[in-house]
């Protein structure tokens, strides 16, 4: 692996970094695709951010903008129909949105990496792995054929994929589904990138394989010291490895906090609700409570909150007035919720709380 | 893959004579005597026809004419003509015309129709694929003869940049043709091609490719088209043995005395030798075009593997 020198650390695509800033920052984007039929406002507002060595978790249903933020921020939103239309993605200071298509390309799979959540349909499947993972160095760091393969098979070497000298040359589909998206991993690692982000990146496979998958991405996080943005809607995924979560709904953050906070103290309907759908050892119960009701359409989001014709709590001014995230007493735990306060009591009252 | 070549070359033994049989036996039913036929108007001495008769077997039933002549190509003697003239000679001059023909049109299919095809679905809804779009409409739409004649009028009366016909002046007079007889199957081509790409261009490989911080050309060109190509080769292939023999219609508007006119006339005369001869020798085209497409598919995917 060959460690890039720390001064072009400093630089994103030519400019330079600013000192203290957070590794990525995501403010207020808003993403829409302008379909023939309405517009779907898929993200909101959402805001994170991530530092080096942290894992913050993206919690969300589906359709709740949690891979369409993520696409935005690598730059991959098919436009059209798609389109950012507010908002700003930093990294370590550098504003993304607004730089052109060849800049952004430098930062795109070389500094901010992605992986998606079915490795056999995001691999290319009529080339070897081989190439594909060697195609990271001979395009951005112009490689020879064999200085790529050879830095692949140390790459699958890394990944713990088997006797990767042998198997460099084989097809995606030669493998199985575990060892894939350690394919994947390993392709997204090429370049030792400062952020990776990982779209549900165990949801296609077996429980056993899942927590391997895991395992292994918190492992490569420890030694590179990468960020990482885990993207799910698997509560026992978040709790094992996460140091923050933001819960999504609708587009928009619902609630932001500390792992341990967010699970054992939800501060907000929705997270609430997730909880006690969930089957958990921890917590004795007799049956599951699903939340009531589905996803809102995304083409009319109710007015104020928009989880408010599923809120068990609603009020008036829930229909009328969108509740913005409001700090609460705990560090970095912010709610958006008109009654945190009367929500939390009640739940503890009802006692299902641990 | 070895073992699957030799069982598929092999499988042609059986095609061969079946398609020699099942053509012969469709000469055979045509109603008419061929032979009186081709003194005209005039009548024929009954000793001159008898003679001709028995000399072209003619007076023998059906299944002792085709082993007659299957035993024949065996021994590498294709028959002759009414004329006399072996029709292995025939073949050897017409077919070298119409795979000169075949070959022009392919390419431009290949070139142009791949081309447009891509420019069209790339950016899918922009006022380029549109025109690919409607332009392919029109010429799938206009039947060829109307094609045939519309070019021959512009492009070789009109503005005489091409010949009108015929083919003395080499390759230079067969682009015409070749690009009429070419416009159907190129617009076909252009729209399969586009469909493909818009298709694969949706696939998730294609978005991890771009997330690795690939050039759009790149994406396009190295991750999708491959993928593409799949139906666009099927498609070439079984057009390459239409662009053999159907192009009568092509070489009667432009005077080209190649293979599709030599079938037709030797329909009209019921000369079997002649057909039989031509139509197999189409019959291999089509066979050997499938193989090669079949063998193509493993290279353009390696998931489909033959044993």
């Amino acid at each position: 692996m060959t460690q890039v020198p720390l001064q072009t650390r400093d630089l994103v695509a030519g400019k330079p970094a600013v000192p203290g800033a957070p590794l990525l920052s995501v403010e207020n984007i808003h993403v829409e695709f302008r379909l023939d039929f309405g517009t779907v406002k898929a993200v909101n507002g959402l805001t994170y951010h991530v530092n080096e060595r942290e894992t913050v978790a993206i919690l969300g249903e589906s359709g709740s903008g949690k891979s369409v933020s993520a696409q935005a921020v690598m730059g991959i939103i098919d436009s059209p129909p798609g389109f950012v239309t507010d908002g700003s993605v930093k990294f370590r200071g550098v504003e993304l949105l607004t730089m052109a298509e060849k800049e952004r390309r430098q930062v795109r799979g070389e500094r901010i990496a992605m992986i998606f959540q079915d490795a056999l349909t995001a691999l290319n499947p009529v080339f070897t792995v081989g190439w594909q993972i060697g195609e990271m160095f001979r395009e951005h760091h112009g490689s020879t054929k064999k200085e790529g393969l050879d830095a692949a098979v140390e790459l699958m070497d890394r990944v713990k994929i088997p006797l990767a000298r042998d198997r460099v040359n084989s097809y995606p589909h030669e493998f199985s589904g575990g060892m894939r998206q350690r394919v994947m991993i390993a392709m997204a690692l090429a370049l030792d990138p400062d952020v990776l982000i990982a779209d549900e990146p165990t949801t296609a496979l077996d429980v056993t394989v899942q927590a391997q998958i895991m395992q292994l991405l918190s492992d490569l996080q420890e030694e590179t010291g990468m960020g990482l943005i885990l993207i799910t809607h698997d509560l026992g995924v978040v709790a094992e490895v996460a140091d923050r979560v933001v819960v999504m709904y609708a587009g928009d953050s619902v609630e932001k906090g500390e792992i341990s906070d967010v699970y054992h103290n939800p501060a907000h309907p929705y997270t609430m609700g997730l909880m006690d759908s969930m089957p958990r050892h921890d917590v004795q119960k007799d049956r599951l409570n699903p939340i009531k009701g589905s996803p809102p359409d995304l083409m009319a989001i109710p007015a104020g909150c928009a989880f408010n014709p599923r809120c068990p709590y609603a009020q008036d001014i829930c229909r009328v007035e969108k509740p913005h995230l409001h700090e609460l007493g705990e560090a970095g735990r912010v709610s958006a919720c008109h009654f945190v306060e009367e929500v939390r009591d009640a739940r503890n009252r009802s006692g299902s709380r641990l | 893959m070895g073992r699957y070549l030799t069982r598929r070359v092999l499988q042609f033994i059986p095609v061969f004579l079946g398609a020699t049989l099942l053509i012969f036996i469709m000469v055979w039913i045509i109603p008419g005597d061929p032979i009186r036929a081709l003194a005209g108007d005039r009548a024929m001495p009954e000793s001159v026809r008898a003679a001709l008769t028995e000399e072209y077997n003619l007076d023998k039933p059906a299944w002792q004419q085709y082993w007659l002549y299957i035993s024949g190509v065996f021994q590498g003697d294709f028959g002759t003509d009414f004329r006399g003239r072996p029709v292995s000679e025939l073949m050897g001059q017409r077919i070298p015309i119409t795979a000169r023909l075949a070959i022009l049109a392919f390419g431009f299919e290949v070139i142009i129709g791949i081309a447009a095809g891509i420019v069209a679905g790339v950016r899918k809804g922009n006022y380029l694929d549109n025109l690919v779009l409607t332009s392919t409409l029109v010429v799938i739409a206009i039947p060829i003869f109307v094609l045939g004649f519309l070019a021959q009028l512009l492009l070789g009366v009109q503005f005489p940049i091409f010949p009108v016909a015929g083919i003395r002046e080499g390759w230079f007079s067969y682009l015409l043709p070749a690009l009429v007889l070419g416009s159907v199957s190129l617009a076909y081509i252009a729209r399969l091609t586009r469909a493909a790409l818009v298709e694969n261009l949706r696939a998730d490989y294609v978005r991890t490719a771009t997330s690795k911080g690939l050039s759009r050309l790149r994406v396009v060109g190295v991750h999708t088209l491959r993928n593409s190509m799949i139906p666009v080769v099927t498609f070439l292939a079984i057009d390459l043995g239409a662009l053999m023999g159907g192009a009568i219609i092509t070489e009667t508007i432009f005077n080209i005395p190649g293979i599709g006119r030599a079938v037709f006339e030797g329909v009209q005369r019921q000369e079997g030798t002649v057909v039989v001869g031509i139509v197999t020798f189409l019959v291999f085209i089509y066979l050997i075009a499938n193989l090669v497409v079949d063998v193509l598919y493993a290279v353009l995917d390696p998931r489909i593997r033959y044993e």
